[in-house]
């Protein structure tokens, strides 16, 4: 019995030990990514003197990503108006299916699912490069040679995200508004003058739109900052790399749908 | 003007627990060319990473040109930096910028040199290396010798009064390595610079070396010019200079009675 309860006893201070170990460079983590948030926003001079270095990025991270997040919107749009035609028929109210597409993606699948892909596509791109430089010894050059990175590779990288995400949300709105027109109106026969009436009747400029902008501007914030901190912390080998690649992905997206439920909240009780 | 333009006085450097310099004295002097030696894992990398002010001493201190690295803040270090050129081991490329525009990387951020002078200078740079007809070639099309080369046109694109070298012979072949060899050579004593050559290659290093520092279990063991370093008897210099399989450094990584370990009960 007594070597039972040792053995027990033992094990849970391991556990223990292994959650404050994990909780420590958990936290360590986050001071780390809040030291470069801070360092990314003094150094941002360089990023608007020198635009074409923000413009190239925004390239890269914004007009590359505009592919799948028009062709998702699409489809995005397309299967909401069938879903939500399904539903509205019972009660009498199809022609209130422009409102809930609009609705839909203009208060939540707009932003949230625009940041899920700019995750998915830029972010990972974002971050795997930085890790790379890094690796590779490019960003120990630049500091070599008195360039200062955070001011040079973070900064411009930063502000394209923060660019790029509500105006590839505001796309994905539009697109997926165009998707569900498509299917609601020449395919299934809904009303074309309740269709556009009823939105425009019912979709707000500040609770509805600039609500949605102000989302995927904050998500823009939260996921080009996770991707360029995985990259610059990434440990400076090939599976640190892809470590962070993944990490970017998951603590993106869980981030961006976390943000998603506080702005939410905060949206609707103001 | 001191003789001396870098100077590294009782230098002690360590992290997690392990001290991997000991009391580390050493002096470059301005217009030589200075190796420092050793085998793999013993610091020298590190040692050029303490005189650019990437990390700091644990104790004691690297002064360059009179100022103690250490003791600058961002701005002097930077100011320090700028003249310093440094050629990293495998060149350390911008890979989404061409030959071109590597080379005229630290020209466009660190000056205000209108595009019309940059484009001479960097070709004029990059013709010193024998690669003025590459300048439009990417990283990804050069070999292994010509990123070195084109690294080293970056290295000294600002006319540095340092040129450091981490192992610049490192995997290439005898054409590379014999040109990379004389561009070092060449190059210090065109800019009038002093060079600092972190290196295991022992044929190409003592063909352009003025001075050798020998680094080993964190101390430096031996030093001299190459031809007192050949005469050498010290063991562990001897066994270096030779490529001896045994001797000082051992052939084998500790561990434990090779019999005893094969014929005990199969565990991993």
């Amino acid at each position: 019995m007594q070597i039972i309860y040792t053995v027990l006893l033992a094990n849970i201070a391991r556990l223990l030990r292994g959650f404050g170990a994990r909780m420590i460079t958990r936290i360590w983590r986050l001071g780390a990514a809040s030291r470069l948030f801070f360092l990314t926003i003094f150094y941002s001079g360089e990023s608007f003197r020198r635009f074409h270095l923000t413009l190239r990025e925004i390239y890269f991270t914004g007009v590359m990503s505009l592919l799948i997040i028009i062709v998702s919107a699409f489809f995005v749009g397309m299967v909401l108006a069938l879903q939500g035609y399904n539903t509205l028929q019972k009660y009498g109210s199809s022609e209130a299916i422009g409102v809930l597409v609009a609705l839909s993606l203009v208060r939540e699948l707009g932003p949230v699912v625009t940041a899920l892909l700019f995750a998915g596509r830029a972010g990972t791109a974002i971050t795997a490069e930085i890790g790379l430089m890094k690796t590779t010894e490019q960003l120990s050059a630049m500091e070599m040679m008195a360039v200062n990175p955070i001011a040079r590779v973070v900064a411009p990288r930063f502000w394209a995200g923060v660019i790029s995400m509500p105006i590839l949300a505001t796309l994905f709105s539009m697109v997926g508004v165009l998707g569900g027109y498509l299917v609601a109106v020449p395919l299934i026969g809904v009303d074309d003058g309740a269709f556009w009436s009823q939105m425009q009747a019912n979709v707000d400029v500040r609770d509805d739109i600039i609500n949605g902008v102000i989302k995927s501007l904050v998500f823009g914030v939260a996921c080009t900052m996770i991707a360029l901190f995985e990259g610059f912390d990434a440990p400076p080998t090939a599976e640190g790399v892809s470590h962070a690649t993944t990490r970017t992905v998951v603590i993106s997206s869980l981030t961006v749908l976390g943000l998603d439920f506080v702005l939410t909240s905060f949206m609707i009780v103001v | 003007m001191k003789s001396n333009i870098v100077e590294i006085d009782n230098l002690s450097f360590g992290y997690k627990g392990r001290l991997l310099h000991k009391n580390i004295n050493m002096a470059f002097p301005r217009g030589k060319v200075i190796a420092i030696m050793g085998g793999s894992g013993s610091g020298k990398t590190t040692l050029l990473r303490l005189i650019g002010g990437q990390i700091r001493p644990t104790r004691g201190q690297v002064r360059v040109d009179g100022k103690v690295v250490h003791e600058q803040n961002r701005d002097g270090i930077y100011a320090l930096r700028r003249t310093m050129g440094m050629l990293f081991q495998h060149g350390a490329l911008f890979t989404d910028l061409s030959v071109f525009d590597n080379v005229a990387f630290p020209m466009r951020e660190l000056t205000d040199l209108p595009e019309v002078m940059i484009r001479d200078l960097v070709l004029m740079k990059l013709n010193a290396v024998g690669l003025r007809g590459a300048h439009q070639l990417m990283p990804t099309e050069l070999s292994g010798g010509m990123a070195r080369r084109v690294a080293l046109a970056r290295a000294v694109a600002l006319d540095p009064n340092i040129i450091m070298y981490d192992e610049p012979f490192a995997g290439l072949d005898p054409i590379s390595m014999g040109v990379i060899c004389d561009l070092i050579r060449s190059l210090n004593d065109a800019l009038g610079a002093t060079s600092i050559i972190v290196s295991h290659d022992v044929k190409e290093t003592f063909l352009i070396a003025d001075y050798v520092y020998f680094v080993a279990n964190g101390e430096v063991t031996a030093e001299g010019t190459p031809e007192d370093l050949m005469q050498s008897t010290m063991p562990f210099v001897h066994q270096f200079v030779h490529g001896e399989k045994d001797g000082p450094v051992p052939f084998h990584y500790p561990a434990a009675n090779y019999q005893k370990e094969l014929f005990a009960p199969k565990s991993r």
